[in-house]
């Protein structure tokens, strides 16, 4: 795949073919995502006809992807070599024939003819072939793409100077050929290197393959050192891991027995025994890797549209180059103008810059699952956030307890987490760990609470209203409790009244100064009561909140927004959240949230790290401004090449010269850094694990 | 101007004899990786060198 326009080909080819259901091409990372019906077709009849029109395809294998892009680019520094020397000693042959005005023997300047023709002719058998495969190709599929003008002008300029050695008469241009040849390599190379920077970060998460012969319930030892083969819970062991793979937080995260280990993270100091949960392809790495890669196969509008302009630009061209050639008599006016224009920079403008930006923000710990997301986080201009699960940690623990019977606060504690015990509600965990009572015929109430015989007695927690009907009269507690409150009653005896408090992410604060910094209006929108809403918005110095919302009204809130002409962001977490994350312009989820919440979001925040909004926002908006910059560039240029070509004002070379530079430049502009980091902090993050740790 | 006959060729057996020795450097991976092998001096490896 050269450009833009072989990928449309691909997938028009791909897209014709029967019982093909989905075919996406990626440009950046070169691959395609193909859903087939096996009754009608099989792969390697779609993979022979993606080989007719002139392509290689093979399924996707990392290993000999890797042995693939070794190979590609040994050729390519070859074909660059031949044609850089070539171009050189030819340039060498062609000197004394510029300076030397009828000086030179007649005999001597055909000695230097030949000897230029002479090297020339790897150059253009050897070194131009990829732009004359490529235009074979267009012509095979009958249409235009961007090899076909410099395989024309290529050819065309050594037909006649071949032609004008031979009778001994006109003009040659071999020099011009093979330092255009020379140029035009060399931005292909350095594109090839920048594609493959690009897909580095999103490799090393598709290399790694969780263990599939674990199934959920076997127990796994973990050497120090090594990767944890699926996701499960600690049992035994103290060490702590690294998860950068997944979340981006490059601090190691200590683990206890409990605490759950990621699949991917690599155990730092001490065996660990974890009993595993999830296996294979249900993995969170797995899931994180279908995400990115369904990300990095769609195509965003933008470069939709850049290359429907690139193709028209080339049907441009060639006219222009034809008219030239008739109007000026002179075949080397239309080379130029074939050269010039093509617009190969205009197909590079925004796909390296939009992959790049998806593997920064993957390494700071944002999975951008939709690549047309990068348009709309860049116009955010209001963040909606949820609480809980977001602002606060999602994990409740238990503030305070308040005694309204006669049993004691270690006994009511026992009761409670004995019957939270099996429940799976956040609630639960609240109790921490510890003896438990034998619990009978368990009852759970949506919304309400928990029923269960322990012992003799009927025991309730859960909302007063609940615990009311079994205690009998109101609660004897009059003291205000702010927070989220669990009543436990028994038959016509009520026991205690526990004050639950769902902690603040320690980042919560800077992340809502950074958020106002930036001038990005910060509303929190959350189910929980009004005041509990009130509590933290104080805290934060947010000062928009609202509180005791349904999802219907959360979704009703951005809906206001909308209206009134800003961009939302919706941040959130759990299940509650799928409608409003859907609603809002674009979305983000914290990772630890339900799995339905991350395919509606368009960010997912595998680490939970409020921080890495902030580089998403920031992130996406550079990246907005440096695909704005490639795209106001390579239209002026190829504008500004158009007219001057045509008009006879540049010749060969120096339009050869242009063509490279802008194709360069264009990539040295999207190689910009998307965030404002220090050189120190680079160094040390990409020196900590070399790279072959990973291999 | 008669070792122009001479020259002229020869600079054109030297072009293609440098374009061999490059090939065959590059075919030996000389180019395949040009940053690890500057860390390799940092890294603790303490298996000894291939004979």
């Amino acid at each position: 795949m050269r450009c833009a326009a072989c990928l449309w080909l691909i997938e028009q080819v791909l897209r014709r073919a029967p019982g093909i259901i989905r075919a996406d091409v990626n440009y950046t990372t070169r691959r395609a995502q193909l859903a087939w019906d096996p009754a009608q077709t099989r792969l390697a009849e779609l993979i022979a006809s993606i080989r007719a029109v002139g392509y290689d395809a093979t399924p996707y294998d990392p290993q000999r992807q890797e042995a693939l892009y070794r190979r590609e680019r040994r050729v390519a520094l070859w074909r660059l070599f031949v044609a850089g020397f070539g171009a050189m000693q030819v340039m060498m042959y062609a000197f004394p024939a510029y300076i030397s005005r009828g000086e030179l023997s007649g005999e001597a300047a055909q000695l230097m003819r030949w000897a230029s023709l002479l090297i020339t002719l790897p150059v253009v058998l050897f070194s131009c072939q990829p732009f004359f495969a490529g235009a074979l190709g267009d012509l095979r599929s009958r249409r235009i793409g961007l090899d076909t003008p410099i395989a024309l002008g290529l050819a065309g300029a050594f037909v006649a100077s071949s032609w004008a050695t031979f009778t001994g008469t006109a003009e040659v241009y071999f020099d011009s050929i093979s330092m255009l040849a020379f140029l035009l390599l060399a931005a292909r190379y350095a594109q090839l290197v920048a594609t493959r920077r690009a897909t580095a970060q999103l490799d090393r998460l598709l290399a790694w393959a969780p263990s599939a012969a674990l199934a959920p319930g076997e127990r796994v030892t973990i050497a120090p050192g090594e990767r944890v083969p699926a996701d499960g819970i600690v049992e035994q062991g103290i060490s702590s891991a690294d998860e950068s793979l997944l979340t981006g937080e490059a601090r190691a995260v200590p683990k206890h027995p409990g605490d759950a280990l990621l699949a991917g993270s690599v155990n730092y100091e001490q065996p660990l025994t974890m009993r595993v949960t999830r296996a294979g392809a249900d993995t969170q790495a797995a899931a994180i890797a279908r995400l990115a890669e369904r990300a990095a196969s769609q195509r965003p509008p933008l470069v939709a549209a850049a290359d429907r302009i690139a193709r028209q630009l080339t049907v441009l061209v060639l006219a222009t180059a034809l008219g030239a050639a008739l109007y000026w008599g002179d075949v080397w006016v239309a080379v130029a103008v074939l050269i010039a224009t093509c617009p190969c920079a205009l197909g590079l403008a925004a796909p390296i810059v939009l992959t790049r930006a998806n593997a920064w923000l993957l390494a700071r710990g944002a999975l951008v699952t939709r690549s047309a997301a990068y348009e709309t986080l860049a116009r955010v201009t209001d963040v909606v956030l949820d609480k809980t699960g977001t602002l606060t940690s999602g994990r409740m623990t238990l503030a305070r307890t308040v005694l309204l019977g006669t049993q004691s606060e270690r006994a009511a504690i026992t009761l409670a987490r004995s019957l939270e015990a099996a429940s799976r509600h956040p609630l639960s965990r609240a109790y921490g760990d510890g003896p438990t009572l034998a619990v009978q015929s368990q009852r759970h109430v949506a919304g309400e609470g928990i029923e269960a015989t322990v012992g003799e007695r009927r025991v309730r927690i859960g909302t007063e209203r609940f615990c009311r009907e079994l205690a009998g009269p109101p609660a004897p507690c009059h003291q205000s409790l702010d927070d989220c409150r669990v009543f436990l009653a028994a038959e016509q005896e009520w026991i205690a009244a526990f004050e639950l408090r769902d902690a603040l992410r320690p980042e919560a604060a800077a992340f809502i100064a950074a958020l106002r910094a930036r001038r990005l209006g910060v509303h929190l929108a959350t189910g929980d009561r009004l005041e509990a809403g009130a509590a933290i918005a104080r805290l934060l110095w947010i000062e928009r909140y609202a509180g005791d919302m349904a999802p219907q009204d959360k979704c009703d809130y951005v809906a206001r927004l909308q209206r009134a002409g800003r961009v939302v962001a919706m941040v959130g977490d759990g299940l509650n959240d799928t409608p409003v994350l859907a609603r809002a312009d674009v979305s983000f989820a914290m990772g630890a949230g339900a799995d339905a919440a991350q395919l509606a979001a368009d960010v997912v925040l595998p680490g939970n790290r409020l921080g890495a909004i902030i580089d998403a926002l920031v992130g996406s908006r550079r990246a907005m401004q440096l695909v704005r910059g490639n795209f106001g560039w390579a239209l002026a240029y190829n504008g500004a090449a158009l007219a001057l070509a045509a008009a006879a004002f540049i010749g060969p070379w120096e339009a050869a010269l242009g063509m490279a530079a802008s194709s360069i430049i264009v990539m040295l502009n999207a190689s910009r850094t998307l965030g404002v980091q220090s050189p120190w902090k680079a160094s040390t993050s990409s020196s900590r694990f070399p790279s072959y740790s990973y291999s | 101007m008669e070792s122009l006959y001479l020259l002229v060729p020869l600079s054109v057996v030297l072009v293609f004899l440098s374009g061999w020795l490059f090939w065959r450097a590059l075919e030996s991976g000389q180019f395949d990786d040009l940053e690890r092998p500057a860390h390799d001096i940092v890294a603790d490896d303490d298996k000894p060198l291939k004979p």
